[in-house]
């Protein structure tokens, strides 16, 4: 039973992580008059940039070819690293709060390697404002996961998502003053409004999009899949970090499939979110970014000192 | 076997290893070829035998204290003692020590002709043999004997490339930072030996309830300022990005991987071992050190275009990384908490020996750019990766070590130096809970910077296209240097997955101070699977990370590239340009890379522009001929620290220098006064 849950954990980001995106889309369509192409068209794309050819700029090195393995593989690693459904699996090798957020970083790193690697002009200003803004959103990242990880004595984060802290209303408001500065730095790590647009490539305005803009063929898929994935990570963080409800807490064929059910359930309200906040907002300048991402960490620093 | 490896006479011969080495170097000067070799053979064998050495001490236990032979001073004794933390230090530095040498072989084969060798081997050895000293000495005179013979070799070794008057100037810098350091630390010992009676360490120790609460503290601050300047911490680091640019790169990499560590290494025997019990300030104090040191040593790291600079100034981060492990020890040593502070202990020693490796690896990884290019401006590379494969591999596992991607060592160091400052926050209270809070925000934007800041150095020397005709006369450095380089890279990678077992060794250095003896049991378990703290707060296991990394990386390449996608056609062709021709200068290059962290950061950074056009037509101003712009980053130590104490110290001076007329009637009656006043003073 176990290593079927565990198979499950395992599949499960990188096959609903599409998903989520075709909801994000769709709603967002829906907002705009349109009527939007379906949720399932994330899959077509990958699907058929996988079967496409590719061409490579004579100016990359093996960095720019090894990089979409690296960073997808990464994000598979990660997705299979934190509480999804379940909160009764111990993970006390990989499940480390720290190590999700550095491991993540491997991740940016190659990416930002990768769009500086071809020497176009777009790729590196993309590296360039992608690693200002991964260095600022670190900070509040760390803290706001330190908030949840003080409360229940523990940086291990199936640990947090088992515990009931809500059994201790004491706890509430910090928790939601962490979640504040965590969902400022969620929508930073992934590219996201008001940090970035995913579907522009106006060169002014884009960060994500420039750094993958020479990939194309099955390198731009996996590019575009680690994206979704790590979307998808930072969204049951999010939920399941902070609001650890309904996870199944026990092995069982009925418990794990309403735990599934809920998650996706929160996964989706998640997305809603997302998607109400870019169709109601514009993108900031983006010297007006720090100032959010400070926030972000002030937010959470207070949360910190408002513990016990 | 044991007892003879750690037995004073084989100690006594690993010293003279050095010390034949240089002499034979001096002697062999006349031919480059044998001075080289020879000294640095000398150099390897004296490593060797200090890693055995070292390693049969700390896993034996056996401390070792002893005299060598009397001296006709009273006060000076060639005293020394070498316990579990010596040992520990002797490690990092025989390790580092060996792959400096190895890499030397090859490395300096560029001075052949320019340069005496011979005179280099001896100052080369000469400056690890006064590490040695200066990490064994047990008595505070021959201690200063040995420092000043690590700080006058090194000094010689900055100026080594002496054509360059730049470097002659950071030499210079460097001695008088040295020696005002070196005059707090004598004034430290002295007061101690005024109320002790003792230069030796062992009597300061035993006695040291003698010394008042106020001497005791003026001590800490001369100890703190003394050892502080070598070990580069911020307000009095700015001898170090001048002077480890100048001196050769495996030097660089010895003085920046060990030498700034003696002076981390005197702080923790001071204020951990010979002076306790301590007030509570001075881990505050030191821990507010840290988080400065290790903010600002980024962000001056993230402005930097010379590779050896950049270098220089993470090792001002990393120091600021090693002192909030120490300062949060001191703090919970003096707490009463000495579990925690064993943790915190731990995480500081653990990062000394990590930032030793991954440094080292990365000034290796310059030295052999530098040597390539001859210059250390990053802006002239580019695209080296296709000239210099195995290099830029290793470049790349010292820029993942020091930004402590896992599985690479630096995580471990810094996870374990983060859960310690998480300890803090989670059981102290009130005002020294806000200081921790700070302490892991400095380390969290520390993490983020130090990665924006390498993939910038890695991306703008190794990666897109050249940007100087230099860069395709490249090639590989030759097999010595590979050498040294793939070693250290791979120690830092297995660091990394045996993180586990060298934290329990450390645990064990730890708990032979006195302070830390009484702690009931293990705070880390630290069996196979992997690092875990007590009462089971975090847990990480680098084995299992990277097995599942690798499994998933398999996985995504047999599915992509075997089932997905058999038959898949790939073309070569331009990076996309927009109709245009792309020239280098369209790349982005390393100061435009950061120039949006500095523009976040100018309130603290003070960036400046210069912006100078010259018109085709200076009345009509319409068509500009050229224009240039200048972008710097304001030196605030020089201009507010350092240039007012300067102008005191003129000032002062100038007014005294009235007392010096040159007048021989008046100094006839200097000469009267002050007898005068001895006169009546003895009455």
């Amino acid at each position: 039973m176990t290593i079927i849950i565990w198979a499950i954990q395992i599949i499960l980001t990188p096959l609903a992580s599409p998903l989520c995106v075709g909801v994000i889309n769709k709603i967002k369509a829906r907002l705009q008059n349109r009527k939007g192409a379906s949720i399932f068209q994330p899959y077509r794309d990958l699907w058929k940039l996988l079967h496409k050819d590719e061409i490579i700029s004579r100016d990359a090195s093996w960095i720019f070819r090894v990089a979409p393995f690296i960073v997808f593989s990464i994000t598979l690693a990660i997705g299979a690293s934190v509480p999804l459904f379940t909160s009764f699996l111990t993970n006390t090798l990989t499940g480390d709060m720290l190590l999700i957020v550095y491991a993540l970083a491997i991740g940016t790193f190659f990416l930002a390697l990768g769009g500086l690697d071809t020497g176009s002009a777009f790729g590196g200003f993309g590296s360039s404002r992608e690693m200002t803004l991964s260095a600022l959103a670190e900070g509040g990242f760390i803290f706001s996961l330190l908030t949840v990880a003080l409360i229940n004595g523990t940086t291990n984060i199936f640990a947090i998502a088992n515990a009931d802290i809500f059994l201790h209303g004491q706890y509430l408001f910090p928790i939601l003053l962490a979640f504040g500065g965590f969902v400022v730095v969620l929508l930073a790590e992934t590219s996201r409004f008001p940090y970035d647009n995913p579907a522009t490539h106006l060169e002014l305005t884009m960060i994500h999009e420039a750094m993958i803009l020479e990939y194309s063929g099955k390198k731009l898929a996996l590019m575009e899949w680690a994206a979704f994935n790590k979307l998808f990570i930072f969204l049951a963080l999010g939920v399941n970090l902070f609001f650890p409800i309904g996870l199944a807490h026990t092995a069982g064929v009925i418990t794990i499939s309403t735990g599934i059910i809920i998650f996706m359930i929160k996964i989706i309200l998640g997305a809603l979110f997302i998607a109400l906040l870019e169709s109601s907002m514009a993108k900031f300048r983006f010297f007006r970014l720090p100032d959010l991402l400070l926030i972000s960490f002030i937010l959470n620093a207070i949360a910190i000192g408002l513990i016990r | 076997m044991l007892e003879i490896i750690t037995s004073p006479i084989s100690f006594l011969i690993l010293l003279s290893l050095f010390f034949v080495g240089a002499v034979v170097s001096l002697l062999l000067r006349k031919n480059d070829r044998t001075a080289n070799i020879w000294s640095n053979f000398f150099a390897v064998i004296g490593s060797l035998g200090g890693l055995l050495f070292s390693v049969a001490i700390i896993i034996s236990g056996n401390t070792l204290a002893f005299t060598a032979g009397r001296s006709s001073l009273p006060l000076l004794s060639f005293s020394f003692d070498i316990d579990l933390l010596s040992a520990f230090f002797i490690f990092i530095i025989s390790l580092i020590a060996l792959f400096c040498s190895i890499y030397a072989i090859g490395y300096v084969r560029h001075y052949y002709q320019k340069y005496n060798i011979g005179t280099l081997g001896f100052f080369y050895n000469f400056f690890i043999l006064g590490i040695f000293l200066v990490l064994t000495a047990s008595n505070g005179i021959f201690f200063l004997i040995g420092w000043e013979i690590m700080s006058v070799a090194s000094f010689f070794m900055v100026i080594y490339d002496r054509d360059d008057q730049e470097n002659v100037k950071a030499g210079f810098l460097y001695l008088v930072m040295t020696y005002i350091g070196t005059a707090f630390i004598v004034v430290a010992f002295l007061l101690l030996y005024k109320f002790t009676g003792s230069f030796d360490f062992a009597t300061i120790k035993s006695s040291v309830i003698l010394l008042p609460a106020g001497v005791k503290n003026i001590v800490f601050l001369a100890g703190l300022i003394g050892f502080g300047v070598k070990a580069g911490i911020i307000p009095l680091h700015i001898w170090l990005p001048a002077a480890h640019p100048a001196a050769p790169s495996h030097v660089s990499a010895l003085m920046s991987g060990v030498m700034i560590k003696t002076g981390i290494f005197m702080m923790i025997r001071l204020f951990l071992d010979i002076l306790q019990p301590i007030p509570i300030w001075w881990g505050i104090v030191v821990l507010i050190v840290g988080i400065f040191s290790c903010l600002l040593g980024v962000l001056y790291a993230l402005t930097e275009h010379d590779i050896k600079r950049l270098l220089a100034y993470h090792s001002i981060e990393n120091i600021g990384i090693i002192l909030l492990g120490f300062g949060s020890a001191l703090i919970f040593s003096s707490l009463d908490m000495p579990s925690l502070a064993l943790l915190s202990l731990v995480a500081a020693l653990f990062h000394t020996l990590n930032h030793a490796i991954f440094k080292s690896l990365l000034f290796f990884g310059a030295g052999s750019v530098i040597n390539q290019m001859h210059t250390r401006n990053m802006e002239e590379y580019g695209g080296l990766i296709k000239y210099m494969p195995q290099t830029a591999f290793f470049f790349l596992i010292g820029s993942m070590a020091i930004t402590a991607l896992p599985p690479f060592n630096g995580f471990f160091s810094e996870w374990l130096t983060f859960q310690s400052l998480f300890q803090g926050i989670a059981m102290l209270d009130s005002s020294i809970r806000g200081l921790f809070i700070l302490a892991v925000g400095a380390l969290a934007f520390t993490g983020g910077l130090a990665l924006a800041c390498f993939v910038k150095a890695f991306g703008s020397i190794f990666l897109a296209r050249p940007r100087s005709a230099e860069v395709v006369h490249a090639k590989e450095s030759p097999r010595s240097m590979l050498i040294g380089m793939g070693a250290l890279a791979l120690l830092s990678f297995l660091f990394g997955i045996f993180s586990s077992q060298t934290t329990s060794l450390l645990e064990k250095i730890g708990r032979s101070f006195d302070v830390l003896q009484k702690i009931p049991k293990t705070i880390l378990v630290s069996n196979n699977q992997g690092l875990m703290i007590k009462n089971s707060f975090a847990s990480v296991s680098s084995l299992a990370f990277l097995l599942s990394l690798i499994g998933a990386l398999i996985v995504v390449v047999i599915i992509i590239n075997l089932i997905i996608n058999r038959r898949q056609k790939i073309k070569i062709g331009a990076t996309w340009d927009c109709g245009t021709d792309l020239s280098p200068r369209m790349e982005i290059t390393s100061t435009g890379f950061a120039r949006s962290i500095v523009v976040i950061f100018k309130g603290i950074l003070k960036p400046s522009i210069q912006d100078t056009i010259d018109y085709s037509d200076s009345e009509s101003r319409y068509l500009p001929r050229t224009r240039t712009v200048l972008l710097g980053v304001g030196d605030v130590y020089k201009s507010y620290f350092y240039q007012p104490i300067s102008t005191m110290i003129t000032g002062l001076s100038l007014r005294v220098k009235n007392i010096q007329s040159g007048n021989t009637n008046i100094y006839v009656l200097y000469i009267l006064v002050a007898l005068l006043v001895s006169l009546f003073s003895i009455l």
